[in-house]
């Protein structure tokens, strides 16, 4: 579904992303791991056209997506969810997601019709799946900042996307809103069929929950391979796991 | 797929589901039970609005003719303010040099009629449309750019269209303008003007109303907040700050239009930066996040400068120091501070929504 292949980027003379190559197939959870500074979200900066590759090739669905534009990307099937919570602080819970509902039903150049009776069933639904119903009306900027990044996943959902990118998506979260968080992402995947590929700090999370893992270091893939195969790769070891970030 | 098939699929994948996660987001509820304001108008306000129409509707049969003069000039800056807020506090572009639009719209006007002898009506609709179109053209070149560089190049835009009006003496008459503009019957007394405005600006209201809570207004809002995030979901935001410079822009040309209604002249004063900045001082002294703040905003603004120029020259100072009071006791402005002021339970986050 995705093949990126030996892509580069480079930040003045700092090469961030050194020849990195993945593969995501449909229906799989894919895990990108890697230190600090390994180049993890700058890779999926450029898969959802924040940033221009210098080289190399991003093919989604058969079709070369790199260096198009963030929404064109996005209207192909590739939705987002960023580390930091970046949400609609002014807009209520509901509006987070209807937005995101409008720009995918290419409603967004609507200029008389009431928003207010538009697209409610499907943002309901989204609000509903993600546990945050009972907040649709609450300022999104007033939520705690679990609920925050769970409705940085459900306006990634409002574009339907084929594949999910979520950019550690437990960060920060207590213990109980990591499971939570997680548990969501699981379901989401097997009820809807939602490719997702994530990067994540906490290996057990990523060990028990991930079909494919990708390990990078210095903006190079180390590895891509089953989490058994990963575990005993000498070379993940020690560039990794064994090291002082694992 | 349908809407109905959406629902099951997501139903399946509800976490609600788990019995524990239902203890979870009432646990986080607890923080912060805050809600949004309700949206559309609700009784209270259509009444309120009614009753309000209903009195200026009534008011030329009782006010000396000064005052119609001077609420007509509040209606004209008020639209013209709304229309800069359109983009300002609803789209978060920094349009610093709205006056151009207003200017364009009436020296449109003005010019169909005295060098093309054109029908007034058929002038004054083409002012808006002039309007609109010169704000296609220097909003193609501002949204390649960001926040303060944007302000800054259409501030150098807009005042090579002012220099135009200030020294094409031929067709402009320069800085001297153009006085006594032939205008229908109707338009020829203050109350005739007064009626023609309130109801252009009235139709205009409501349509800005519409606009900012269609999708569109939702999207435009949702780029204010954030826009790399709309990117992100599927929005050209530049393509939408365009059409919202447009639409801003057509309203600001009527705003011109019925300033040439009402004074039956033109100068280069209507497209200089300074009435820019005054226009900008309106939306943030009546509260640029709520709907009506910058008609609250330019009512202050008109009756301060009305008062003051009795006494002094120096209406600009005063109008600098508003400025500086307005940044240090009203952030939000005086509508931000009464709903933050007279609605106890509502906190500082649900500043929001259309009210």
């Amino acid at each position: 579904m995705l093949r990126v292949e030996s892509i580069y980027k480079s930040f003045d003379d700092f090469m961030a992303v050194n020849g990195a190559c993945l593969t995501v197939e449909r229906g799989a959870l894919v895990a990108v791991i890697g230190p600090n500074g390994a180049g993890k979200t700058t890779l999926f900066n450029l898969i959802t056209g924040l940033h221009k590759p210098d080289r190399g090739k991003i093919i989604f669905e058969g079709q070369e997506i790199g260096g198009l534009a963030p929404y064109e990307i996005c209207r192909r099937g590739v939705a987002r969810a960023f580390q930091i919570a970046n949400i609609f602080p002014r807009l209520s819970v509901f509006e987070n997601v209807q937005v995101a509902v409008f720009a995918r039903q290419r409603q967004s150049h609507n200029l008389f019709q009431p928003a207010q009776k538009l697209a409610r069933a499907e943002t309901d639904a989204i609000l509903q799946s993600t546990g945050l119903e009972s907040q649709a009306r609450r300022v999104a900027g007033a939520l705690s900042h679990g609920d925050q990044r769970i409705l940085e996943i459900a306006i990634a959902l409002g574009s339907q996307p084929h594949l999910l990118i979520l950019d550690e998506p437990t960060a920060g979260m207590s213990p109980e809103e990591t499971a939570k968080t997680m548990n969501l992402v699981q379901q989401l995947a097997r009820a809807r069929g939602i490719t997702i590929l994530f990067c994540e700090h906490d290996m057990d999370i990523v060990f028990s929950v991930a079909q494919s893992i990708m390990v990078m270091r210095h903006g190079e893939t180390i590895i891509q391979a089953t989490p058994d195969e990963v575990r005993q790769n000498h070379q993940v070891q020690e560039a990794y796991l064994g090291g002082a970030d694992a | 797929m349908s809407a109905e098939n959406e629902k099951t699929v997501y139903e399946s994948a509800c976490i609600r589901e788990n019995p524990r996660s239902k203890n979870e987001i009432v646990m986080y509820g607890v923080m912060l039970p805050k809600h949004m304001p309700i949206k559309l108008a609700a009784p209270r306000w259509l009444w309120l609005t009614l009753a309000l129409l209903l009195a200026l509707l009534l008011l030329p049969l009782a006010a000396p003719l000064f005052y119609i003069y001077i609420i007509s000039v509040i209606f004209v800056t008020a639209l013209l303010a709304m229309s800069l807020n359109l983009v300002l506090g609803y789209g978060g572009v920094y349009q610093f040099h709205h006056a151009v639009f207003y200017g364009v719209g009436a020296y449109t006007a003005t010019l169909l009629i005295t060098e093309l002898a054109m029908p007034a009506w058929l002038a004054f609709a083409a002012g808006p449309v002039v309007a609109a179109f010169t704000g296609l053209l220097i909003g193609w070149f501002c949204v390649r750019l960001t926040k303060l560089y944007f302000g800054m190049l259409q501030i150098a835009l807009g005042s090579l269209v002012w220099v135009i009006a200030y020294r094409w003496y031929d067709v402009t008459g320069g800085d001297n303008g153009i006085h006594d503009i032939p205008m229908p019957e109707f338009l020829m007394s203050f109350q005739g003007a007064y009626y023609f405005i309130l109801i252009i600006t009235v139709v205009c209201v409501a349509l800005m109303y519409l606009i900012l809570n269609s999708p569109f207004g939702a999207t435009l809002q949702a780029i204010r907040d954030n826009p790399e995030r709309c990117e992100a979901i599927g929005v050209n935001v530049r393509q939408h700050q365009l059409i919202g410079i447009v639409i801003a822009s057509f309203f600001g040309g009527v705003a011109g239009v019925l300033f040439v209604a009402l004074e039956r002249s033109v100068f280069p004063g209507l497209l200089f930066w300074v009435l820019s900045l005054e226009i900008l001082v309106m939306c943030l002294l009546g509260g640029w996040f709520t709907f009506a703040g910058p008609i609250l905003g330019a009512a202050i603004v008109v009756a301060l400068r009305t008062v003051a120029s009795r006494y002094t020259d120096y209406w600009t100072t005063i109008l600098g120091i508003v400025l500086i009071l307005l940044i240090f006791f009203l952030p939000e402005g005086v509508m931000g501070w009464a709903r933050e002021r007279f609605k106890p339970r509502a906190s500082k986050a649900d500043q929001g929504g259309v009210s």
